[in-house]
């Protein structure tokens, strides 16, 4: 079988590998909880009838091991359980609420991806120059910030003294794609500026890192112009590394997005996972942990794939 | 001593206002108990109130002294991130030397245990943690010491096994020596400048993310005053125009950002001019 | 000597670093002239500045240098501080270049094809399918094999010595004036070496090319060169033809670098080979993974007070049989046995005192001491580990040890490696290995990294030493000229098995083996006729 194959299904295997040692772990750790989760649901009204009657009618009462095939079956056919706090099934609670946070983070990455790339590739031209030490300094104080503090100086900024956006994302189902987007500037704004940096800076680092090659050198010595030996010489050799930075910072992105939407009140996945952190509400809990961890390494895995096929000493092999 | 003071000088300004931010925040640190009139849970007058000489910079949702708990915040913060720093170094600083100088079975075994942790979004993992393990401040360091230490163990194993493979290493190895020279005498020496470095930078992360896992209500719990809580409690403040909210923000970003300035500039200079 | 129809005319160029340490000058006012199809072999030590003064012919400087004076004027275009538009415009078309290290100056996305035709294409000199046909062409004259599909290989898959002949087709695409050579053959082994020599020196007659030939080694420009520049320290020293230069070297300098050629060992009494072997090893098998075997049935005897040298080219196993000996790598049949006792396979399953008895010196005296040790704490640690000396009676012998090495103890006992030269690094691993008081030591291409004068002065050394405390060495190299120097036994290998060994008069004088033979004709010498002379005796042959 071709070797590059076998190394990429080798790096599926463990992503699969990694996504089920995740979903264990959310389950397991909930079980080895103190107290009782039928206890927990009823509360105040709680008698030994009533808790054994629940936890029956819950399968409380079957093995843990059972529980979690069944939960497993469950999960993977759409079907995430009853929230603990308003007895609404799960699935219903988040529908929308992923979506929103698709919709934020698609915009954030929207905006972030060309700009750093693009920043990136000129730091790097024009490396230690005036332009590169500027975008270097305000790049790392971004990186410094708290995700909140950026977000309030934007509201205060934009919201309050200039009036000109919403300081809250009160985006609703119903609203128009135009209403949209206004409510979610601010939010999206707040997260391309973390992630810009940290995106540009990697840019730059694995561009540059290439451009001290002897091979670079030697583009320059058989005439090549630096445009030329950018565009040429080094982009062919700087795709993995690239991708893999794309890759790397939309799975910050993804974690990023829980403060942001805190800060704005977006109605998000962020949003719903804090509340129900703090609630306990652990099926909720649960099911969000899963679905922000399964599109980290789904990021993770894509990275690593196409910098594997990328690499041309991978792919023509003798 | 003379090239010490000459060295001084070529400085950046950048990594000098660094330098001079962070000895100044380690001194109001200690100096706090000894500079406010108040305590930190003390209620003091009516919630919201604005800036006077009494309260220089007002009081918070419950009426207590903002400059107060500024300070207390500070303290609190930054000794608790400084605690989890250290704690996640020993873990991952330990593992790494072990995993490359006895190497064997251990190795595999404890990279792809890291390998594993590092694949699930850190914040989140943070989140589930501590919603299971409940929001004290042992879970929180130990929590986030764990998870960092996974970032320190990746570090020291690289860095490690490009001197272990070192011919000055085999050999002392060929000599006999045992495992505890090699770590001590051999590799960790010619480590040193990117795990303080690194030390730097980690220290940055946890602080962020304590911030951000109290700002999120999870983290350092109420009445210990801390940055990322006070932004929390007092956000309502932005909505009216007043800035106070933004202090303890600010006093987070002006923090990191001056450990990163020190930082870049020590990672400058370790690797010299290959840009 | 100034030639109005020369080409390439530099007059007193300056070039300065910009390093931590402040600037140094690494080239102090180069005066060079070049006329048109003459080959000019630039020779000199490591730091000599020959590089620098490749690069600065083609008006380019390293990051973190630059020029400082002086001009250098190519064909009536002077390429200091010209716009890169005219530098860019005279590369590949009129000047080329060769690099030391072809593998890692090929991109390795492109295949060899395409970064040939790449400028030819650019510069509107013929269309693609034409710069294709020529491709094939030139790598035919420069001997490739297959000419017609290697270029449609990307780099990675194509051997060293071919990616040289590779890059020297990719100089020639343009038909340019100049060629720059930076050490095209240092990277190679001899045998490979000889078929790139002649196929570099017979396509650049063949094209008219003048080239600047850069090199440290003197056969190998005495084979190139029909002039000869000598640079030291960024000066040039003197310059003449060829043969003037070879025959009558004017400055000292010049003398002790011609000198150091000639070496021939002191006649010493040679130990015995009556007795028992002090070292020997019999029928091992090893290698790095389960399908590799680096080593096949190998075994050698090494006698007390005697040297054996362990000659072979790159993938031969021969560090890899120094690795089985020191324990390194467990072999997977066979034995070691010291002094008729057997030592266990894996090092850290022997005895304190069977480590002691046998000692290894490294090739890279940089990476083979600790940066963060002073020299003493390195010579230190081995004497109060294995005698347990400690305080005064440790420091006395520290000293000793370093008045042995010939570095004197009161300057060098506190400094750290760092502030030490290339081979007074290397005596310190001499130091540390003697500190241990073993029998046995291997010497793992010792003087390799080394430039020849100093070289020269460590294997003086070391024969020193074996005398003073009768010690065996285990000589590992693929240079000819020093187990000449060193040896009295030679084991001679290739792809992990031994091809002959025997004394070295006898396997140096009369080699019985085909590789042997081949192997000692390739050494290149200083006649400047040797190289037509080893080709013609080669093309008789087939």
């Amino acid at each position: 079988m071709n070797p590059i194959l076998i190394l990429i299904a080798k790096r599926l295997g463990l992503g699969l590998l990694t996504l089920w040692f995740v979903s264990f772990g959310v389950f397991f750790a909930i079980e080895a909880l103190p107290g009782d989760t039928a206890e927990a649901i009823l509360g105040q009204s709680a008698t030994p009838e009533t808790v054994a009657a629940l936890r029956k009618e819950l399968h409380l009462n079957q093995p843990a091991l059972l529980r979690y095939w069944n939960w497993q079956i469950a999960v993977l056919t759409g079907d995430f359980g009853t929230s603990l706090s308003n007895g609404r099934p799960v699935s219903e609670l988040i529908g929308t609420r992923l979506g929103n946070t698709m919709f934020l983070a698609g915009m954030a990455a929207l905006i972030s991806v060309p700009l750093a790339l693009c920043l990136g590739l000129l730091a790097a031209l024009w490396r230690n120059s005036l332009f590169d030490r500027l975008i270097n300094a305000v790049t790392l104080t971004s990186i410094s910030m708290p995700e909140f503090f950026i977000g309030y100086v934007l509201i205060f900024a934009f919201a309050i003294r200039a009036g000109i956006l919403p300081p809250m994302s009160a985006i609703s189902p119903t609203m128009g794609l135009p209403d949209r987007i206004v409510f979610t500037i601010l939010p999206a704004l707040t997260l391309t500026l973390v992630v810009v940096a940290h995106m540009m800076r990697m840019t730059r680092a694995s561009l540059v890192n290439l451009l001290s090659l002897p091979y670079v050198e030697m583009a320059r010595l058989k005439g090549a112009r630096e445009m030329r030996v950018i565009l040429f010489h080094v982009l062919p050799n700087a795709l993995g590394p690239i991708v893999t930075v794309i890759a790397l910072n939309l799975a910050y992105l993804i974690t990023g997005v829980v403060v942001v939407e805190v800060v704005f009140v977006y109605p998000g996945l962020g949003q719903l996972l804090v509340d129900s952190v703090s609630s306990r509400d652990l099926p909720v809990v649960q099911v969000s942990c899963m679905i922000f961890a399964s599109a980290y390494i789904l990021l993770n895995l894509t990275a690593d794939v196409i910098a594997i096929v990328s690499d041309p000493r991978q792919l023509h092999r003798t | 001593m003379k090239t010490r003071l000459a060295n001084l000088r070529q400085v950046p300004p950048t990594a000098l206002f660094g330098i001079v931010i962070v000895i100044l925040y380690i001194v109001l640190a200690i100096l706090t108990p000894a500079l406010t009139p108040y305590s930190q849970r003390e209620i003091v007058g009516g919630a919201f109130l604005p800036w006077t000489s009494a309260h220089p910079l007002g009081t918070d949702s419950l009426g207590r002294d903002m400059l107060t708990r500024l300070l207390y915040g500070g303290r609190n913060t930054l000794g608790i991130a400084f605690v989890t720093t250290i704690l996640a170094f020993a873990i991952g600083m330990a593992a790494g030397l072990v995993a490359v100088t006895v190497g064997g079975w251990l190795e595999p075994i404890l990279s792809r245990i890291v390998d594993m942790l590092m694949s699930i979004p850190q914040l989140i993992f943070k989140l589930f943690l501590l919603s299971i393990f409940g929001t004290s401040i042992p879970t929180l360091i130990l929590v986030i010491a764990v998870l960092d230490s996974t970032r320190v163990f990746r570090l020291t194993r690289a860095a490690a096994s490009s001197i272990a493979v070192m011919d000055y290493v085999e050999a002392a190895r060929l000599r006999g020596e045992g495992p505890w020279w090699l770590m001590t005498r051999e590799i960790l020496p010619n480590i040193t400048a990117p795990l303080i470095a690194e030390f730097g930078l980690r220290f940055c992360f946890v602080f962020l993310a304590i911030a951000a896992l109290s700002f999120l209500g999870l983290g350092i719990q109420p009445p210990l005053a801390d940055w990322g809580s006070m932004v929390r409690e007092n956000a309502t403040l932005i909505t009216f125009g007043d800035i106070t909210p933004l202090i303890p923000a600010a006093a987070i970003a002006v923090l990191t950002i001056s450990v990163n300035f020190i930082v870049d500039w020590m990672l400058h200079k370790s690797t010299g001019l290959k840009e | 000597m100034s030639d109005p129809t020369a080409l390439l005319k530099l007059r007193d160029l300056r070039l300065d670093g910009q390093g931590a340490s402040g600037t140094t000058h690494i080239l102090r006012g180069i005066d060079l002239d070049l006329a048109k199809g003459e080959v000019l072999g630039v020779i000199g030590e490591s730091g000599a500045g020959k590089s620098s003064l490749g690069l600065a012919a083609m008006g380019f400087c390293r990051n973190g240098c630059r020029f400082a004076g002086g001009s250098a004027n190519f064909d009536g275009n002077e390429l200091i501080g010209a716009r890169p538009a005219v530098l860019s415009g005279l590369r590949s078309t009129r000047i080329a270049y060769v690099a030391q290290s072809a593998a890692a100056s090929f991109n390795p996305a492109w295949r060899l094809i395409d970064q040939y035709c790449e400028f030819p294409v650019l510069r509107g000199l013929m269309d693609r399918k034409a710069a294709e046909k020529d491709a094939i062409e030139i790598y035919e004259q420069l001997r490739l094999p297959n000419p017609k599909e290697i270029g449609f290989r990307y780099p990675h898959q194509v051997s060293g010595g071919q990616l040289q002949r590779a890059m020297t087709a990719m100089a020639m695409s343009c038909r340019p004036d100049l060629i720059i050579f930076d050490e095209p053959t240092t990277a190679l082994d001899v045998t490979t070496q000889i078929e790139v020599l002649s196929a570099i020196r017979s396509a650049v007659n063949e094209l008219g090319t003048a080239a600047l030939y850069i090199t440290h080694d003197l056969a190998v420009v005495a084979q190139m060169a029909d002039r000869i520049m000598v640079m030291r320290h960024g000066e040039v020293v003197e310059e003449a033809a060829t043969r003037t230069m070879l025959d009558a070297p004017r400055e000292a300098y010049t003398k002790s670098l011609w000198a150091v050629r000639n070496i021939r060992p002191p006649a010493k009494p040679l130990p015995p080979t009556d007795t028992a072997p002090l070292m020997q090893i019999s029928n091992v098998t090893a290698g790095y993974g389960s399908n590799d075997t680096a080593l096949q049935d190998i075994g050698f005897d090494v006698h007390a007070g005697r040297t054996r040298a362990v000659v072979g080219e790159s993938g031969s196993g021969k560090s890899t049989a120094a690795r089985v000996i020191a324990g390194l790598l467990p072999p997977r049949s066979g034995e070691v046995r010291l002094d008729g006792q057997l030592l266990p396979p894996d090092y850290r399953k022997r005895s304190r005192d069977q480590l002691r008895k046998v000692q290894l010196i490294y090739q890279m005296a940089d990476t083979a001491l600790n940066p963060r040790q002073r020299i003493g704490d390195i010579i230190a640690r081995p004497v109060s580990f294995y005698a347990g000396l400690r305080g005064r009676a440790l420091r006395e012998r520290v000293r000793e040890i370093l008045s042995d090495i010939e570095l004197d103890p009161d300057t060098y006992m506190d400094r750290s490696p760092a502030e030490l030269s290339g081979g007074q690094k290397q005596r310190v691993g001499i130091g540390r290995a003697l500190a241990a008081e073993p029998q046995f030591i291997i010497c793992d291409e010792v003087t390799s990294a080394l430039d020849q004068i100093v070289a020269e002065n460590i294997l003086t050394l070391l024969q020193r030493v074996q005398r003073d405390y009768g010690l065996s060495y285990m000589f590992i190299t693929h240079d000819l000229s020093t187990v000449r120097a060193i040896a009295d036994d030679v084991t001679v290998m290739q792809r992990g098995k031994i091809v002959e060994q025997g004394t070295a008069t006898h396997i140096l004088e009369c080699p019985q083996h085909e590789y042997t033979r081949k192997l000692l004709a390739s050494v290149p010498e200083m006649d400047p006729d040797w190289l037509s002379k080893q080709v013609s005796g080669v093309d008789s042959i087939v």
